[in-house]
């Protein structure tokens, strides 16, 4: 299934940018490559991952911070989340997405006890690392991430407790956060304000160019041109290339297109059929991510895995249904299929966590 | 733990399965209305990968309008190119990515795109699009003949003005040419825009070429329009040819008097006694002055909307692009019916404030020619496929009854006597017979003029029909400026007349 998803990601790379793919092409190879590395130091026992735990929690943390450091980091769209080093750039995030959840694997089974008890303190070295991340994030403006770690924060800490009002009172938290960080953060009240009204009929003040405009020919540019890929898409798709992405003298229609934006070029190409497909193939991933954490016997395994399952299952949901207008728009890539080395590599590597995990389950057996 | 992990699954496919429904939202639900939005640049370069059907003239070798082919982000853009380079240029338009389109370019872009519901027209392109070729668009093939309108155009070079032949008993349109041209090629970029904008030689109305002014010019008529009233005072019954009348070089209009138009002397001419048809062939103002007060605007006005006048013609051009014609209100900018705001003896000449387009008056040389009757005005002659068959052909259709066969029967052959020894005799053809009638319409300025000539042939059979109006000819009578361009195109266009 990752394979599927990666050649539907390829090729539609390919069809927007044959230099890309190229360059994907190397990223997976890279990542399958580390895929194998992983599966092969780790196929006696994943499970001694759990004695370097707080090693993953301050790396998932270390990593967060990288771009923040002068000479690594490069901005990019307003939020600070590339690292150079020498010739080589990366989203040291997509990483630190699959430390932490080790970490809060690790730390979740061995405190799930006392935790579902209700005793505070055991939350704290958790809140510590957690905040951290999420500090990281929020000041980064990277709030697709944010949203995601939060989402898996939330998920494993239930799927370890039991505890359904430790979920709620996170979403009442995130709630509260989420207001006051629409008061306070203006790059959050632009996001919203994209989301509820894409278009105006008046032209009002546009920052980037400093003239007046329209909210569709200034902010909120990507997000209609994006939903216009998706609907002109239509039920059954232009065909893989004949999608319109670029004006009649050449220029790009959407930017990011290959990353961000790719579901809309696929969803053009392919119709709702390609796009339903698509999707249904991220469904039977999920479900069989979820069934290997049913199956396997130890709660470390189980949490591992639920826990880069329902990651998997949130980032598809926070990009997507940022694309289709469900949610506000923020940018973080579709696994496996969106352009981008990072992502790539990470994903490979979640995909491996999954395996290992069933591996062992079956072997109990 | 493995009730929540269940639990978690159903989350994550919740969330997933949002992520369908938002889609089929998107794509089925909500796309037409994307589709339809200004701002949607992927329907913009749609259009763009249609690849347009041809605009032929009658005779289905010249091209009009064409395609060059440009690959462009993995996929082939078609745009317009045009052969001619402003032939019929107002008529036939542009399509283009800056400026929209215009002329058959626009009102015709359903055909030309494909996109019309016609049943085989919505099957071909079905087939195309699931076969994943380019969407091609019908061709047209109009009813403009190449030789002819090259002719009006090379006529009316150098100055404004415009020329309309059409078929009287079809309604078939021959020739359209308005004065300036200008090249469409040149449309796209903002320079060539700009000369088209403001073509050199300020012209009335408009100084932009793009103005067809063969069917949005508005002029006074000038004396053409005696053929509207004399069809008035016939068809009521009011006149006959042999009434008699007494011209004594000017009428009185309100206590003041309304002198002749001057004869080389100096001095307004004064026939004396004639009947209807000689005041007609040597156009006296004052007789038909004293005939318009007679009957009255009212009754001129009702003859006017049986031909046509204050409704616009049902070409196939954009709406915006043909007027209406009919005494103006210049001030509020549109056309008033009211007769007691209107000066009857003025009226009847054709000057108070009457405004008209060419191709209202060459329709009314046409209602005189089909005795009586109107047809519907065509451009496009038939739409064919791609690969040759007919789509639809546009046959012969009334538009309007002007008058009695009997009053155009009279009005015939006092528009050949016109021609035979009036003041159109410069639109004499050897071995045919040619109807016209002559204008010369004050524009304000003295001794300058809009010369107007409209006409049919052959009288007994007629096969063609038009008004040729020449802007500001100092000096310029209908007779002497644009009766010779009108006696060139009727030689053009009917068959074993000699030509020049």
């Amino acid at each position: 299934m990752a394979g599927l998803l990666t050649a539907v990601g390829v090729t539609e790379i390919y069809r927007l940018g044959p230099s890309d793919a190229f360059k994907q092409g190397l990223w997976i190879v890279i990542g399958v490559g580390l895929f194998a590395l992983a599966l092969f130091y780790l196929r006696r026992d994943y499970r001694r991952l759990e004695n370097y735990k707080y090693l993953f929690g301050i790396a998932a943390i270390a990593l967060l911070f990288l771009p923040r450091l002068p000479g690594f980091g490069e901005t990019v769209n307003g939020a600070r989340l590339w690292v150079h080093v020498g010739p080589i750039e990366f989203q040291p995030g997509e990483f630190s997405k699959i430390f932490l959840i080790v970490f809060l694997a690790a730390y979740l089974r061995e405190k799930r006890e006392v935790l579902a008890q209700g005793r505070l303190k055991d939350l704290g070295p958790l809140l510590v690392i957690w905040g951290g991340c999420m500090l990281v994030l929020v000041s980064s403006n990277d709030l697709g991430s944010a949203l995601l770690y939060y989402g898996i924060f939330l998920s494993m800490l239930y799927v370890a407790t039991a505890r359904l009002s430790y979920v709620l009172v996170g979403i009442a938290l995130f709630v509260l956060g989420g207001v006051g960080a629409y008061e306070k953060i203006a790059h959050v009240r632009e996001r919203v304000t994209i989301w509820l009204h894409p278009w105006t009929t008046t032209k009002i003040y546009c920052p980037s160019t400093g003239t007046m405009a329209l909210r569709q020919d200034c902010q909120s540019y990507q997000l209609v041109k994006s939903l216009y890929s998706i609907a002109n898409g239509g039920f059954g798709g232009a065909g893989l290339g004949k999608g319109t992405f670029t004006t009649t003298s050449g220029t790009p229609l959407i930017p990011y297109i290959n990353s961000d934006f790719i579901y809309s070029a696929l969803a053009q190409e392919l119709g709702l059929i390609g796009a339903a497909a698509l999707l249904l193939v991220f469904m039977l991933f999920v479900l069989r991510g979820m069934k290997i954490a049913l199956q396997a016997d130890d709660g470390f395994s189980k949490l591992l895995a639920a826990g880069l399952t329902f990651g998997f299952a949130v980032q598809t949901f926070i990009i997507v249904g940022g694309v289709l207008r469900i949610i506000p728009l923020t940018g973080i890539t579709l696994p496996f299929v969106s352009y981008g080395g990072s992502s790539v590599v990470a994903n490979f590597l979640l995909l491996a966590g999954l395996l290992l995990v069933s591996h062992r389950a079956n072997e109990l057996r | 733990m493995n009730k929540q992990i269940s639990r978690l699954a159903v989350v994550a496919l919740i969330l997933l399965a949002a992520l369908v429904v938002a889609t089929t939202y998107w794509q089925a639900w909500a796309a037409s209305g994307l589709e339809a939005r200004q701002d949607n640049s992927i329907q913009r370069v749609a259009q763009f990968q249609i690849r347009r059907g041809l605009i032929y003239a009658s005779d289905g070798k010249t091209v009009f309008a064409a395609n060059t082919a440009k690959k462009e982000g993995g996929q082939t853009l078609y745009f317009r190119r045009y052969p001619t380079h402003g032939l019929a240029s107002q008529t036939i338009g542009y399509s283009t990515q800056g400026r929209s389109r215009a002329g058959l370019e626009r009102s015709e872009n359903a055909y030309l795109t494909a996109s019309n519901a016609n049943l085989g027209t919505i099957f071909d392109k079905i087939t195309e699009k699931v076969k994943g070729t380019t969407v091609k668009g019908n061709n047209l093939v109009l009813n403009l003949k190449v030789g002819a309108q090259k002719l009006a155009e090379s006529a009316l070079r150098g100055k404004c003005g415009a020329a309309v032949v059409l078929n009287p008993q079809t309604g078939a349109v021959y020739v359209m040419a308005s004065s300036p041209g200008y090249d469409p090629n040149k449309i796209e970029s903002a320079k060539g825009y700009a000369s088209i904008l403001h073509s050199p030689g300020a012209c009335k109305g408009s100084a932009s070429a793009l103005y067809n002014r063969a069917t949005q010019g508005l002029y006074p008529p000038g004396s053409t329009f005696k053929t509207v009233t004399a069809a008035a005072g016939l068809d009521a019954n009011v006149y006959t040819l042999n009434s008699q009348f007494n011209d004594p070089g000017y009428c009185t209009e309100y206590g003041q008097k309304i002198s002749n138009a001057l004869n080389p002397e100096g001095s307004a001419e004064a026939y004396g006694n004639v009947n209807l048809l000689q005041a007609y062939q040597h156009s006296i103002n004052a007789v038909f002055c004293n005939i318009g007060q007679k009957l009255g605007a009212k009754r001129i006005v009702d003859k006017m909307k049986d031909f046509g006048f204050y409704s616009k013609p049902p070409i196939e051009l954009p709406s915006d692009q043909v007027s209406a014609s009919g005494e103006y209100d210049s001030a509020k900018g549109e056309f008033f019916t009211d007769a007691g705001r209107m000066d009857p003896g003025r009226l009847a000449f054709g000057q108070d404030k009457l405004d008209v387009t060419p191709l209202q008056m060459a329709l009314v040389a046409a209602a005189v020619a089909n005795k009586g009757t109107i047809m519907v005005p065509h451009l496009v002659k038939k739409v064919t496929r791609p690969n040759g068959g007919t789509v639809v052909k546009f046959g012969p259709h009334v538009w309007k009854h002007a008058m009695k066969p009997q009053t155009a029967a009279d009005l015939n052959q006092m528009m050949q006597a016109v021609v035979t020894g009036g003041t159109g005799t410069a639109a004499q053809i050897p071995g045919i017979k040619v109807a016209g009638k002559t204008g010369t319409a004050e524009t304000g300025v003295n001794k300058v003029y809009d010369a107007w000539f409209i006409f049919f042939a052959p009288a007994d059979n007629p096969q063609v029909a038009g008004a040729v109006v020449v802007e500001d000819a100092p000096d310029g009578f209908g007779g002497s400026v644009s009766a010779p361009i009108a006696k060139q195109l009727m030689q053009a266009i009917l068959p074993g007349t000699p030509k020049k």
